[in-house]
């Protein structure tokens, strides 16, 4: 029988250390939703989530209060609109009524965030995926809670550089369109590289045509459990940290797989995945950038961090995956600045650049996050960025991703707030020199060899 | 059986346990174990039981022993043991 120390183990975790499962997301296919007439369209993408997810929230808190976890959001994707509201969407604006469709939905059964206002376009891009693209800015300045995502790259098929070009015009029109609070639209807007159809974060989620009809994800949390746990064992070889690091790993994941086999029990939805990633948040001791100073660097950024990382990712996965049945999503350690307290003190004190996140990337989930960047920033160097962090992705074959906001009307030094889990940001500097006649070539760039790696 | 994992833990004082387990009696949950110790003064208990047979759902017991802990100043959670059996056990 399990005993008092036990006991009082998991409850440290949850109450000092900030244990909690990171969301619950039940994944909706609008597929059969789809129809010619755009009123009726959004109709049934109205009744869909809303009849999937009425139980959605009250049973995620019927859960925490069973189990005593903090189930921090409950939230919903959906598969990519663009698919949907292609043969409904004669131009950009009809692609907007359907976002103020899901967020009326999203209100309406009380959820945080609703992904998947998003297009798949690695390769090349339809009429309708250039329509909903063009719509981002406007969907994501008039609604409250939908996310939205654009995937132009993959392993398989190289990167769409149209998109990519594209996509820098959009993120600075979307700051430009909600510059009023920050330029928070951006926050709500990734471009990936090899996304995964079952991913649980927002605001890259969406629900995949590769999966059924209903799914239950679960993204699991805890970088204040792993800092605790090294913290005990510090000064230890490394045999003895990466061990700690898997076991911590495990114990978490084993919580959320116990939370996903419940609410896809009691919702009568199929278990998808858990996704084993170290989610941070603002709040003190909920860092990912404090297990990297705990491993023993002065701050994240500092030489060493690089390898530091991947030690700690690879730890979290090999503990993870045999806690759970089944593992997908991201599933690596977030590095994202504003939504942790470490990684924003590491940029304050000078330690972190955007190129030295750039090399953290590459081994770790998922990509340039929550980076607040000059306004004046021009859009070919955005998709400079972008393309860049693309290639890392088709490269190493994983999924990268990039969620910059350029903060119109705010420069290097500055700070922008956004507020709850999205956190505040130093505003970074941007290498200032032209990557315009690259970015400004047409078509996309071969996909890479899969032999002679080096 | 479902059983149910009660953590007492605060400043040590006169009464806990009979108040803890006057509320349990009342409401017809059968205690299967406690062990309980002090820790740097604290009082620190966990009791195992079973509210199968309870008229009140978990939920209600929860919130209602949580008010009970208010009343005597300590901290009572009311958890199902299968968060600790994952965690703990394979």
């Amino acid at each position: 029988m399990i005993n008092i120390f036990e006991v009082n183990e998991t409850n440290k975790m949850i109450t000092q250390e900030n244990l909690d499962v990171r969301t619950i997301t039940l994944g909706i296919s609008l597929l059969d939703c789809i129809d010619s007439d755009l009123d009726m369209l959004n109709k049934k993408i109205y009744r869909k989530i809303t009849d999937a997810a009425r139980e959605l929230v009250p049973t995620g808190r019927a859960i925490e209060r069973e189990y005593g976890i903090p189930i921090v959001n409950k939230r919903i994707s959906v598969t990519p609109i663009s698919l949907v509201g292609g043969s409904a969407c004669r131009c950009p604006e009809d692609f907007v009524t359907i976002a103020r469709t899901l967020d009326r939905a999203a209100h309406e059964v009380g959820v945080n965030f609703l992904g998947g206002y998003s297009a798949l376009v690695s390769k090349g891009m339809t009429q309708a995926d250039d329509f909903l693209i063009r719509s981002i800015p406007q969907a994501l300045a008039e609604t409250e809670r939908v996310c939205s995502s654009v995937n132009v790259g993959s392993t398989k098929t190289g990167i769409d550089m149209d998109a990519v070009r594209l996509l820098g015009d959009i993120i600075l029109r979307t700051a430009e369109l909600t510059k009023e609070q920050d330029s928070l639209g951006c926050a709500k807007l990734v471009v990936f590289c090899n996304a995964p159809d079952d991913n649980p974060f927002m605001a890259g989620a969406f629900h995949g045509v590769t999966e059924g009809d209903a799914v239950i994800n679960v993204g699991v949390s805890g970088p204040g459990v792993v800092k605790h746990a090294l913290a005990e064992v510090r000064g230890a070889d490394f045999e003895t940290l990466c061990e700690t690091i898997k076991k911590t790993a495990f114990k978490v994941t084993r919580v959320g797989q116990l939370v996903a086999q419940e609410a896809s029990r009691r919702l009568g939805v199929p278990f998808g995945i858990i996704d084993l990633s170290l989610a941070p948040t603002p709040a003190v001791g909920d860092s990912v950038a404090d297990i990297l100073c705990e491993i023993g660097l002065e701050y994240a950024g500092a030489p060493g961090t690089t390898a530091a990382l991947a030690l700690l990712n690879d730890q979290v996965k090999k503990g993870g995956v045999m806690a759970s049945s089944y593992v997908g999503g991201l599933s690596g350690a977030f590095i994202p600045v504003s939504e942790d307290q470490g990684m924003i003190d590491a940029v304050k004190a000078g330690a972190l650049s955007l190129e030295k996140l750039e090399a953290m990337t590459c081994v770790c989930s998922v990509g340039l996050d929550m980076i607040a960047i000059p306004g004046d920033t021009k859009a070919t160097t955005i998709s400079g960025i972008i393309a860049d962090e693309m290639a890392i992705g088709m490269v190493n074959q994983k999924t990268t991703a990039v969620r910059i906001i350029p903060v119109i009307g705010k420069g290097v030094g500055e700070t922008v707030e956004f507020g709850g889990l999205l956190g505040y940001a130093p505003i970074m500097p941007v290498n200032q020199f032209s990557c315009d006649a690259f970015v400004n070539r047409r078509g996309r760039i071969p996909a890479p060899i899969h032999s002679f790696k080096n | 059986m479902k059983r149910t994992i009660i953590t007492v833990v605060g400043r040590d004082t006169v009464g806990i346990i009979a108040k803890v387990c006057t509320y349990l009696a009342d409401n017809n949950v059968n205690i299967l174990d406690i062990s309980q110790t002090i820790v740097q003064g604290f009082f620190n208990m966990m009791m195992v039981a079973d509210a199968s047979r309870s008229p009140k759902s978990g939920v209600q017991i929860a919130e209602e022993l949580e008010a009970v802990g208010k009343e005597i100043g300590v901290v009572i959670r009311c958890q199902h043991e299968d968060i600790f059996n994952m965690m703990h056990r394979i």
